[in-house]
């Protein structure tokens, strides 16, 4: 079903397989990118167009829509990064032979959410200085005998559950769809290699059930790249603006 | 691969403990990347967007310049039109009266010509005129002495006698005239 790892899966040292993908998922992006982007023609190429089109979904579709404004532009670097360097390492997951979501290893994703809890962090202090803080956690227009509560909610949710559940979003939907796939692809080895015929055909039907898995899977793939980035702008734009929040 | 399922499960390792090593190298690939993003990747495709934008409203200030100065030929146009109209008209107009003029003056030149012809006309008559009255009354009297001679020759008692001198003579004033005419 796939390459084997390098070191197995869980060992604390030793060059992986995972650390190989990302590495060359860095190559992969940067190579497309400049590539595409090397020309800038006014009448773009097809390389140069689909490169375009990729940079404006990120640059207009998330970094526009959500942060807007005339500052936007700073933040679309970090978010075409996050985006694009999630998509390819996901992906892999639904490359034969690959098939190991870079991000089903926990580390990656604590590593990227961590970039961004500390980016949106420094955003909403240096905008509105260490008054950041509380206007992050106390909401406006409540009554004063509620505050006791929500402060204590507010700062649990935003500054301790939100990066764990933005890396953690990231990492089980590729470790789930990671592991469903190779469940699916184990399963049927198994009942392909059972004595019983009729054993033997059901096989088929895990290998349908499996093909759709796989294509949900794709999906998701793609999906979370993209939810990952797009909660990134929504951190950023809510540190931005925390004074209208 | 089941093996590996198998190992992870039975060596009870967590999943939720990261791999620092990998930690690293997701953190070195994402900074190689986003350096390489910030200085070549964004410039690049922002400064191809700039052109571009540029270039499009080059363009539509062009065809919006090129709009105008249609616009303002087609203003240009109806004026001269106009103009032109009215110059057909002030033309037409003069041609009109100057057509007037001339056939009043035509007119004018052809009762002056006529009234000249008239009076020219009369003048000539009543010289004629004139020419015969002074002719005829020398001649009446040359005849009325004439036949007055010859009443007196013959017998004036001979009615019929007189008739005939009366004939005679008439006949022969007859033949004078004839004569005369000749």
């Amino acid at each position: 079903m796939h390459l084997p790892a390098i070191v197995p899966w869980g060992a604390a040292d030793g060059f992986s397989k995972q650390m190989l993908l990302v590495i060359l998922s860095v190559v992969i992006i940067a190579t497309f990118f400049l590539l595409a982007a090397r020309k800038g023609q006014l009448v773009p190429g097809k390389m140069q167009f689909a490169g375009e089109a990729a940079y404006g979904f990120v640059r207009n579709g998330i970094a526009k829509d959500i942060i807007g404004g005339k500052d936007f532009m700073k933040y679309v670097p970090l978010l075409f990064t996050l985006f694009f360097f999630i998509l390819v390492n996901n992906i892999y997951g639904a490359i034969p032979l690959i098939q190991l979501p870079s991000f089903s290893h926990v580390g990656g994703a604590y590593v990227l959410a961590g970039i961004v809890y500390v980016t949106w962090i420094a955003i909403g202090v240096k905008k509105n200085g260490l008054k950041y803080f509380k206007l992050a956690t106390v909401p406006t227009g409540v009554p004063v005998y509620i505050l006791p509560i929500v402060i204590p909610i507010e700062i649990i949710s935003n500054f301790l559950v939100r990066p764990v559940t933005h890396s953690l979003r990231l990492f089980a939907t590729m470790l789930a769809g990671h592991l469903i796939v190779m469940i699916a692809g184990s399963g049927i080895e198994f009942l392909v290699m059972q004595e019983n015929i009729l054993l033997k055909g059901t096989s088929v039907l895990v290998l349908g059930g499996a093909i759709a898995m796989y294509m949900l899977e794709a999906l998701i793939m793609a999906l979370q790249a993209y939810v990952f980035t797009l909660l990134t702008a929504i951190y950023i734009e809510g540190a931005l603006h925390a004074d209208s929040h | 691969m089941n093996q590996l399922i198998i190992s992870a499960a039975t060596e009870g390792t967590n999943p939720l403990v990261p791999n620092p090593w990998e930690m690293l190298v997701v953190f070195a690939g994402f900074a190689v990347l986003m350096f390489i993003v910030v200085k070549y990747v964004v410039p690049m495709f922002e400064k191809t967007f700039a052109e571009r934008a540029e270039a499009i409203e080059g363009g539509i200030a062009k065809a919006e310049k090129a709009q105008a100065e249609a616009s303002a030929a087609l203003e240009e146009y109806k004026q001269q039109l106009t103009d032109a109209r009215a110059e057909a008209n002030r033309i037409r107009e003069e041609a009109r009266a100057e057509g007037a003029q001339i056939l009043a003056d035509l007119k004018e030149k052809a009762a002056v010509e006529s009234a000249r012809i008239t009076a020219q006309a009369h003048a000539a008559i009543q010289s004629e005129r004139q020419a015969a009255v002074v002719s005829l009354r020398t001649e009446v009297g040359t005849l009325a002495t004439t036949l007055a001679g010859r009443i007196v020759g013959e017998s004036l008692e001979d009615d019929a006698r007189s008739a005939r001198v009366v004939d005679r003579f008439l006949a022969d004033l007859e033949n004078q005239n004839a004569g005369a005419a000749k």
